[in-house]
């Protein structure tokens, strides 16, 4: 049966590099996932005042469009989409009493109990596959790139909802070296990005992408791997910004993780929606001879 | 002998109007029932079709906590029932340049931000008259679908029903106009018949018609409008105007 899938907003814009690398690579790998056919933005943060119930409305009623669509399960790509879906599921699985209060308030909708498995694509593909068969899978393997894994936040915090135990996380690397390239271990690797301060706070945000990419770039990383658009917004897009109000900064490119799947497995340079990378990512990718162009 | 008028043989029951009670024949639709309870619409109707968005009407049903919706020229009483109409809800339209405007969503939540304070409540498509899924035509404007957007939207007649109840107090109809136009305008793929039609009115081919219009008299309008010729009620689909002036 097909999996369900929920894009999330930013996955259609600014972040379809990630979507069309992530979805290419699934039907390679021959899995069949099928966006929900009606959703709506996941609300982006998960809302933590103990009375706060209305921001919950959206992950929920995304999670019951999953049900309604007969998914047992559903896939996300975006860490915060993830995030989010993920706590909300918990929330209707283990809060009665909240439970009772958003599925009465959203009669319309068939009520839900938490029955939908939410999972982030990383722990899927782990799960469904695992890194020996993903390793065989592999065509162009990424030899001798050095990639730093970039968790960020919300795969891994808060711990109910973490992909793997955030305390020693693995995952990622073991993804990269089923790819054939060579994790670079970091200090910073599960250092917060500073999300969405980069509104409210502009400096403390840069100051906070400034230490995570001198501390990749100090463990010579060629480039970094991450799989949240916010973190990418920050680490990739605003990284002129951070060079030039902080010393000793390098350039370093950035990928989402599934653009170095996609690269690995093959697939032409168009599933890889480089235009919305920076060009210092196009450039490595180049020197490395890692494009092709479909036939 | 000739029957008598529908008002007085039908049925009466009783119906609250803003909060008072008025006995009305069953058999009326809201707009009428209003004007057979005395009061006199100088606004809040147009149409009187269901297409104009003009009479917006919320009521609720005894021993019922929901809200009912319905255009009062299209809704017919029922016993009961406490309704007001609400022709009109504030609410504020951006303004902008079509020309250099870029159809994507970002232009569109430039414009609108308040579409960010979305939290999917529903209460908008809930009090829809028009059934019109409006919750989700803004969902994808927030991810810049506006082809979707534009298709969700499309039945929307303006009535504003969905601004009064929205919690992120979103204009949305006027996000989803602005969308229609961006995509009629930049996205629609062009079409031959209709690029003809507009160089030929550009070229000013109605212009003649409408000098001779604008020098007539109100009496002379009136009897012209009369006098038109209309599609009658239940046409066949291919019913054609005998002539084609105008066209
Ligand atoms: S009067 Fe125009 S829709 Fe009712």
């Amino acid at each position: 049966m097909k999996i369900g899938y929920y894009p999330g907003c930013t996955l259609k814009s600014r972040a379809k590099n990630l979507e069309d690398s992530a979805l290419a690579s699934l039907a390679a790998l021959g899995f069949e996932v099928e966006e929900l056919p009606r959703w709506n933005c996941c609300g982006a943060v998960f809302s933590l005042a103990n009375d706060d119930l209305i921001h919950h409305l959206a992950p929920v009623r995304d999670l019951i469009r999953a049900k309604d669509a007969g998914h047992e399960r559903l896939i996300t790509l975006c860490s915060m989409c993830y995030n989010t879906l993920a706590r909300a599921n918990l929330l209707m699985k283990h809060d009665e009493e909240k439970r009772k209060t958003l599925n009465l308030f959203m009669e319309e909708e068939s009520d839900y109990f938490g029955e939908v498995e939410v999972l982030h694509v990383l722990d899927f593909l782990r799960r469904e596959l695992g890194w020996e068969k993903l390793r065989a899978a592999v065509k162009r393997p990424l030899e001798g790139l050095r990639v730093a894994p970039y968790y960020g936040c919300t795969l891994l915090r808060p711990r109910e909802v973490a992909i793997e135990s955030p305390d020693l996380p693995v995952m990622f690397a073991d993804f990269l070296r089923a790819l054939g390239a060579t994790p670079v271990e970091f200090p910073e690797a599960t250092a917060c990005c500073s999300s969405y301060q980069i509104i409210a706070n502009e400096s403390a945000a840069l100051e906070a992408s400034a230490k995570i990419l001198r501390a990749a770039t100090a463990s010579s990383a060629d480039a970094l791997a991450m799989s949240c658009p916010v973190c990418e917004y920050n680490l990739g897009r605003r990284q002129g910004d951070v060079r030039s109000k902080h010393e000793g900064v390098g350039e370093l490119p950035t990928f989402y993780f599934t653009q170095l799947l996609a690269i690995a497995l093959g697939l032409p340079q168009e599933t890889l929606g480089l235009k919305w990378n920076e060009a210092s990512s196009l450039e490595l990718l180049k020197k490395k001879s890692y494009l092709t162009v479909s036939a | 002998m000739s029957q008598a008028p529908e008002s007085l043989t039908a049925k009466l029951i009783p119906i609250y109007i803003m909060g008072k009670r008025y006995e009305v024949p069953e058999t009326l639709t809201i707009m009428k029932a209003i004007e057979h309870a005395g009061y006199k619409f100088i606004r809040g109707c147009g149409c009187r079709g269901g297409i104009c968005g003009a009479c917006g009407t919320v009521y609720r049903r005894p021993g019922d906590y929901r809200i009912h919706v319905g255009l009062a020229c299209q809704t017919v009483v029922e016993p009961e029932m406490v309704l007001t109409q609400i022709p009109f809800y504030p609410a504020n339209r951006a303004s902008y340049d079509y020309a250099t405007m870029e159809a994507v969503g970002a232009a569109v939540g430039a414009l609108y931000p308040e579409l960010f304070r979305c939290v999917a409540c529903n209460a908008c498509t809930k009090v829809c008259p028009m059934d019109v899924e409006v919750m989700d035509y803004i969902a994808a404007v927030k991810r810049g679908d506006l082809a979707e957007a534009m298709r969700l939207s499309f039945d929307c007649i303006q009535c504003g029903l969905c601004a009064s109840r929205c919690m992120g107090e979103l204009p949305q109809y006027h996000i989803a106009q602005l969308v229609r136009r961006l995509y009629g305008g930049k996205l629609a793929p062009a079409t031959d018949h209709v690029d003809a039609m507009v160089k030929k009115i550009a070229d000013g081919y109605y212009q003649q018609k409408i000098d001779e219009l604008k020098k007539m008299s109100v009496d002379e309008l009136k009897k012209l409008y009369t006098a038109r010729e209309q599609e009658p009620h239940q046409a066949p689909e291919l019913w054609k105007a005998k002539s084609a002036e105008g066209l």
